[in-house]
């Protein structure tokens, strides 16, 4: 139950200031272990008849899902200006 | 032939009506053991069953098995069953009634043969699946204009349907339900009909606006089957059609763009809803028989992914009455069995390895590729970075974690409980052992969805997708909107359009409703010159037809008069 009393030592680890660090920390290990394959193997490319290699190159997934995602979100935030409404718009 | 095997369909359509009349304690019984027994029937039907029933001049069959229809209607069945053991303690029974009438028609319309029993069915559970978000009126004033909204949009769905089936049939002169190809106008109609009900554009509204209007179940149940229904219609209707990749690509988008903004919780898994269908509509329009095998293994992993989500979600708005995410956060904290359990589906949907996502919906990128249409498989790949965005990470981010809410509610009682960890058990067990549903699937299969390669560009693309979300967190903050739809042009301008024409100058409005009703009157007096008498409606119809659409009417009369809301 969050009393009142020492909050910070009350919260869940997972809300601590102090330990906001160390989560990007691991989320970083977890990265880099991901693509730690990549100087190891090669992919295969699937539209070699179309001579796209793109998919093959070294860490395409890693900056295309990193890519996309950003290019999704900032979309998503610019057509907010337009398309956002108080979300009692529709009540009478 | 097995005089023992009826329509599946028919066990949970009759039972769902004969569920109010029972006690609440067999009641609890009936709601499991009629959709157990729809499944038994599902795998006893075998193609050599059909059941033909003369309508007009033709010739209907309710008990036509494809392989296709055989893994719809398995996962629709156990929907019912694991949806109504989620419903047991806290729906009403008109919902659940109503729930069964609409799991029924909808396993009905995967062992239609002919298209006239498929419209029929096809009409039940848009009154099915209107009744399940009408019987959450009283907890949900927004319910009841959902409700009517979704179903005028599915009433113009089956109009514009019947038209094409009318048209097809005069075209063509049969009624059979099989492959089309979308080159005329009654086989457009058709195609037009089903997208509809697929929440295709321009009508992708309505799977957002009504579906969160019901209660926790009944969103459970409305998740699984209209969309999934029209997955299959088309699969079965326009495989190969290439104006549905074009279709399928803008729903995968549209789901992506409007989740990210949405701040609902079951509006995000409602729109991500439209997403999903979006892929399995882009590969029906590829056509290739991996892509088909991907579309159907894709819509079974996903009604039991999505039904978990929900689940999750509904346990949520259940024990805290919010439902914005602006409202909840720190839940796993107190609710740690519905946090898992959410967690895990939006690692399936997300198609991490080890879950039915990963197995499944990777069969519709490599479908891209072996097709050759490299913008399609591109975009498919961002679209799957995507899926993680919007439902495999913000659902569970915004509701289990981000700030702490203070809220601390328990987990909901055994049966949700249940039921999420039974969705749970199949979407992993899928993913470890994905010869379960490669062995139902319509074509032969040949593929490792485990090899090395997979595995780790799945890893590196999902990593870091969530990377870009964590980076970009600011951006998404919480706000208390909706965003505008095409639906605004029916809810907003035309209404608005109305009230200003009544307001302004009045004197318009009775010309324009005489001139409407004599329009009418005209139609109506040609129809009866023309097929009056000695018309199709006129003939002599067989007493005992007669007997039984008046015993339908009947039926259909005293479950309304029950059902009217108190």
């Amino acid at each position: 139950m969050s009393k009142n009393t020492s909050p910070e030592k009350q919260k869940h680890w997972l809300y601590r200031e102090e330990n906001r660090r160390t989560l990007w920390i691991i989320q970083f290990a977890i990265l880099f272990i991901a693509i730690l394959p990549e100087f190891f193997m090669h992919h295969h490319a699937s539209f070699e008849a179309q001579g796209i290699h793109l998919d093959a190159s070294s860490t395409f997934y890693a900056w295309y899902g990193f890519a996309t995602c950003a290019a999704m979100v900032l979309g998503a935030k610019l057509l907010g200006y337009v398309l956002k409404r108080k979300d009692d718009y529709y009540d009478d | 032939m097995n005089s023992l095997v009826i329509p599946p369909g028919l066990i949970l359509i009759l039972g769902g009506l004969l569920l109010p009349w029972l006690t609440p304690r067999l009641r609890s019984f009936a709601a499991i053991g009629f959709p157990l027994l729809t499944l038994m029937m599902v795998w006893l039907v075998t193609p050599e069953h059909s059941m033909k029933l003369a309508f007009l001049d033709y010739e209907l069959d309710i008990l036509h098995l494809t392989s296709e229809g055989r893994v719809f209607a398995t996962v629709f069945a156990m929907m019912a069953g694991i949806g109504a053991l989620y419903a047991l303690k806290h729906a009403r029974i008109l919902e659940l009634s109503a729930a069964f009438v609409y799991a029924g028609s909808a396993i009905g319309v995967t062992f239609c043969g002919d298209l006239i029993s498929f419209f029929v069915f096809w009409e039940i559970m848009a009154i099915g699946s209107t009744l399940v978000i009408w019987a959450n009126c009283h907890q949900n004033k927004r319910a009841y204009g959902a409700s009517m909204r979704y179903l005028l949009v599915h009433l113009l769905g089956g109009v514009i349907l019947m038209i094409g089936i009318a048209a097809h049939v005069a075209n063509t002169g049969s009624v059979e339900f099989t492959a089309m190809k979308a080159d005329n106008f009654a086989t457009i109609m058709i195609m037009i009909g089903f997208l509809i009900n697929a929440g295709a554009p321009p009508f992708s509204a309505w799977i957002a606006d009504a579906y969160p209007e019901a209660s926790p179940s009944g969103t459970v149940f409305l998740s699984a089957f209209t969309t999934k229904t029209a997955v299959f219609a088309l699969l079965m209707g326009f495989p190969g059609e290439s104006i549905l990749i074009y279709v399928g690509m803008y729903m995968v988008f549209y789901g992506i763009i409007y989740a990210l903004l949405e701040n609902d919780m079951r509006r995000i898994l409602a729109y991500s809803i439209v997403n999903q269908v979006g892929f399995m509509v882009v590969a029906i329009g590829i056509g290739s028989e991996l892509a088909l095998n991907g579309a159907t293994a894709h819509a079974f992993a996903h009604i039991i992914y999505k039904g978990l989500l929900l689940m999750s979600a509904g346990s949520v708005l259940l024990m805290t009455g919010k439902r914005k995410c602006t409202d909840l956060g720190g839940l796993f904290q107190s609710m740690p069995v519905t946090a898992i359990n959410g967690i895990i589906g939006a690692l399936a949907i997300s198609a991490v390895p080890l879950t039915s996502g990963f197995v499944t919906k990777s069969l519709e990128t490599s479908a891209a590729a072996e097709a050759g249409l490299p913008w399609v498989w591109f975009m498919l790949v961002a679209a799957s970075a995507g899926v993680f965005l919007h439902a495999g990470i913000k659902f569970p981010w915004f509701v289990f974690f981000q700030k702490d809410s203070g809220l601390r509610p328990p987990d909901p009682p055994w049966n949700m409980r249940l039921a999420m960890w039974i969705m749970s058990f199949l979407c992993i067990l899928i993913g470890i052992v994905p010869g379960i549903i490669y062995g139902i699937l319509p074509y032969t299969l040949d593929y490792k969805p485990y090899t090395v390669d997979h595995v780790v560009t799945q890893m590196q693309l999902l990593l870091f997708a969530g990377f870009a979300f964590f980076a970009l967190l600011a951006l998404m903050k919480r706000t208390l909107t909706i965003s505008l739809d095409l639906d605004w042009f029916y809810r907003k301008l035309m209404f608005g359009l109305i009230i200003w024409i009544k307001e302004n100058i009045p004197q318009l409005i009775a010309p324009v409703i005489t001139g409407f009703k004599n329009f009418g009157q005209r139609k109506f007096d040609r129809l009866v010159r023309v097929h009056g008498p000695q018309g199709i409606l006129a003939r002599t119809w067989p007493s005992a037809s007669m007997v039984l659409w008046v015993a339908v009417l009947l039926a259909v009369m005293m479950i309304l008069h029950y059902m009217r809301p108190d």
